[in-house]
């Protein structure tokens, strides 16, 4: 079974998710092909880091129209790579790209797709894949029909980093055409301060705030913990809204879906709709002064008391384990 | 100028979710269906960009059954010019849903831009967007935070950790909008008097020439979430607290 990822880059380095779906594809006992787009010139160094997970092949498309992103650009090289090879199925991490472009490769290749998979997984020389659906709230086996290649797109952290499988892989360059592109991106702003940070989406520990942090001043106490284990800072609906934090920053169905290994939630009631984007984490800590708080019901630890108290003495705690 | 926005109506957030008794599908009855709230935004954009340029009309479609024409109306109250109604089975899935929407679009076209919203919250699939762009051999921008309207248009897509990709894009085009687009409406209540009666034109899937397609994916088998074990309650002061939870999380659940 001919399994293509494609794999996503960015400042040189391969996506951890990208890198994720190799180390899983390496388990399954698939033949494995990786496949890189970017500038001529750009792509040797990045084929080399998926050495430890030894695909069969990694596939290097470089072309001076795929040196920024484009979806009509992208999604042409990927599906024609995904032809020439006769993958059987096309997997990618779940991410602002993929989820861009991917439904036109779905169509490119008449094929059905399921996006932000939390499990995939080979069996019988087919691909199997659960998606949530409802935010979280029902999960779905997606029967595939037989579609050649069965395409799934797959959230960060969920399938988790395999052990290493050194080999090296064969290099091939693709000649490839990207075709008529319309639409590409013409300039990236970062936003201030935010840059170098993990994304909420990717990021493996997550500290999220609530109204009851009063103002945008107070996240610094969830800064400073955040800071201490490496972890990016959230915010529930009512402290977005009410200005303490950017929208980028909300966690929940009309913000984004996580799925981190641990969720600490300070001073959050737990409405359905924020539980919708945090519930697939793996370990969820909340703290609120309402022992009757709903995120409880949810939640694998739970402290009720003040968040003003409990942070500053979790932060001090935190330090002495993590080096 | 025609100016087309798709909607899909979803249960509410709220909903209780029920497995079906072919634990395969969704037991739907009793649920109470509302406008996707992205694509209020998208609504809201059409309309907006149909105020400013003259001539323009806003057409709303929905793929469905029977039941979607109520969020036809709401579109409709918000200010759509027109509404249709493409009869899709309840089975269709992106692929399909796309396709049929992107021929209902090209009948009674040709559009100038298709508004759709980033994300359905009942599937979650955030693909028929760029598939119907695919469809349409059309240029997509989705997650959209802001549309300036010139001879092309300037788009700002928001992407990881708040960044913003901006875009120059041709039209005809499908733009996807993304929360804070704009502050979407209310309908005023002669307005929702006169959706009312406002006619919505009904496409079969026979009148797409898609009789015979299907989808391209179905479900095995929907399950709920496993119950997670009972929340352990830690107690004390806040630092003997602290000093319990860093302790669980380091010796028992590993994950410090
Ligand atoms: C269509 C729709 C979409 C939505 N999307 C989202 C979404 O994406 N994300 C989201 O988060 N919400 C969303 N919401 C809003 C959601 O319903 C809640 O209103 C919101 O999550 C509440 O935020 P909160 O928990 O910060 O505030 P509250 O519900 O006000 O809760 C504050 C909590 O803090 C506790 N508290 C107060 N003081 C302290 C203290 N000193 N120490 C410890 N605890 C304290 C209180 O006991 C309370 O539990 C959506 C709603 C709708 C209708
Ligand atoms: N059945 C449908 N009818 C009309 N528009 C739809 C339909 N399904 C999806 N859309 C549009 O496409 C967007 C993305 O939907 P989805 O790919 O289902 O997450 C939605 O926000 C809608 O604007």
């Amino acid at each position: 079974m001919k399994v293509l990822v494609y794999c996503e880059h960015s400042n040189g380095k391969l996506k951890k998710g990208s890198l994720e779906v190799l180390s899983n594809c390496a388990q399954w006992g698939v033949e494995t092909h990786a496949l890189l787009l970017g500038a001529p010139g750009t792509l040797a160094t990045l084929a080399a880091q998926t050495e430890k997970f030894a695909p069969h092949t990694v596939h290097t498309a470089e072309h001076s129209a795929l040196a920024h992103y484009s979806p009509e650009g992208f999604a042409k090289v990927v599906a024609d790579a995904a032809k020439s090879l006769g993958a059987d199925a096309l997997l990618a991490t779940v991410s602002s790209q993929s989820k861009d472009f991917f439904p036109r490769v779905a169509v490119k290749l008449d094929t059905g797709m399921a996006s932000d998979c939390t499990s995939v997984n080979v069996a019988g020389g087919k691909l199997e894949a659960i998606r949530p659906m409802y935010a979280g709230k029902c999960s779905a086996a997606v029967d595939f029909q037989g579609a050649k290649p069965a395409i799934a797109t797959i959230r960060p952290n969920a399938l988790g980093m395999k052990p290493e499988k050194a080999g090296k892989p064969a290099v091939a360059a693709v000649s490839c055409d990207p075709g008529t592109i319309r639409a590409a991106v013409k300039e990236v702003v970062a936003k201030a301060g935010g840059s170098g940070k993990t994304d909420l989406t990717e990021a493996d520990r997550i500290v999220s705030g609530g109204r009851s942090l009063k103002n945008a001043e107070n996240f610094k106490i969830l800064e400073d913990l955040a800071a201490v284990i490496g972890a990016t800072v959230g915010a529930s609906r009512a402290a977005v809204d009410a200005g303490y934090r950017p929208h980028s920053d909300q966690v929940g169905q009309t913000g984004k879906t996580v799925s981190p290994t641990l969720y600490m939630a300070f001073g959050i009631s737990g409405a359905i709709q924020h539980l919708a984007g945090m519930r697939s984490s793996k370990v969820i800590v909340a703290v609120n002064s309402d022992a009757n708080a709903p995120i409880f019901q949810k939640a694998d630890y739970g402290v009720v008391g003040d968040l003003f108290q409990i942070v500053p003495a979790l932060t001090e705690e935190l330090k002495k384990v993590v080096h | 100028m025609k100016i087309f926005v798709c909607v899909k109506q979803v249960p509410d957030t709220e909903t209780k979710i029920k497995i079906a008794g072919d634990g395969k599908s969704l037991d739907l009855a009793g649920v109470k269906w509302i406008l996707c709230p992205y694509d209020e935004f998208a609504v809201e954009e059409a309309i907006r960009f149909r105020e400013k340029n003259a001539g323009a009309t806003v057409t709303v479609v929905s793929a469905g059954p029977d039941r979607v024409a109520e969020a036809l109306r709401t579109a409709l109250a918000m200010g759509c010019d027109e509404a249709i109604h493409v009869a899709a089975p309840e089975s269709a899935d992106s692929y399909l849903n796309s396709k049929a929407l992107a021929r209902a679009i090209e009948k009674n076209g040709p559009a100038h831009i298709v508004f759709t919203g980033k994300q359905a919250i009942d599937d979650d699939c955030a693909q028929v967007h760029q598939a119907l762009a695919e469809f349409m051999n059309v240029p997509a921008v989705t997650v959209v935070l802001r549309a300036q309207y010139g001879a092309t248009i300037a788009v700002e897509r928001e992407i990881e950790g708040g960044t913003i990709e901006k875009y120059d894009v041709p039209t005809p085009c499908v733009i996807a909008a993304q929360k804070g687009m704009n502050e979407p409406r209310y309908a005023s209540l002669p307005n929702i008097m006169k959706a009312k009666k406002k006619e919505i034109k009904k496409l079969s899937m026979a009148d797409l020439d898609l009789s015979n397609a299907a989808a391209k994916i179905s479900y095995k088998q929907i399950t709920l979430p496993p119950e997670r074990s009972a929340c352990k309650m830690i107690e004390g002061d806040p630092a003997t607290a602290a000093k319990a939870l860093v302790k669980a999380l380091h010796e028992e659940a590993k994950v410090i």
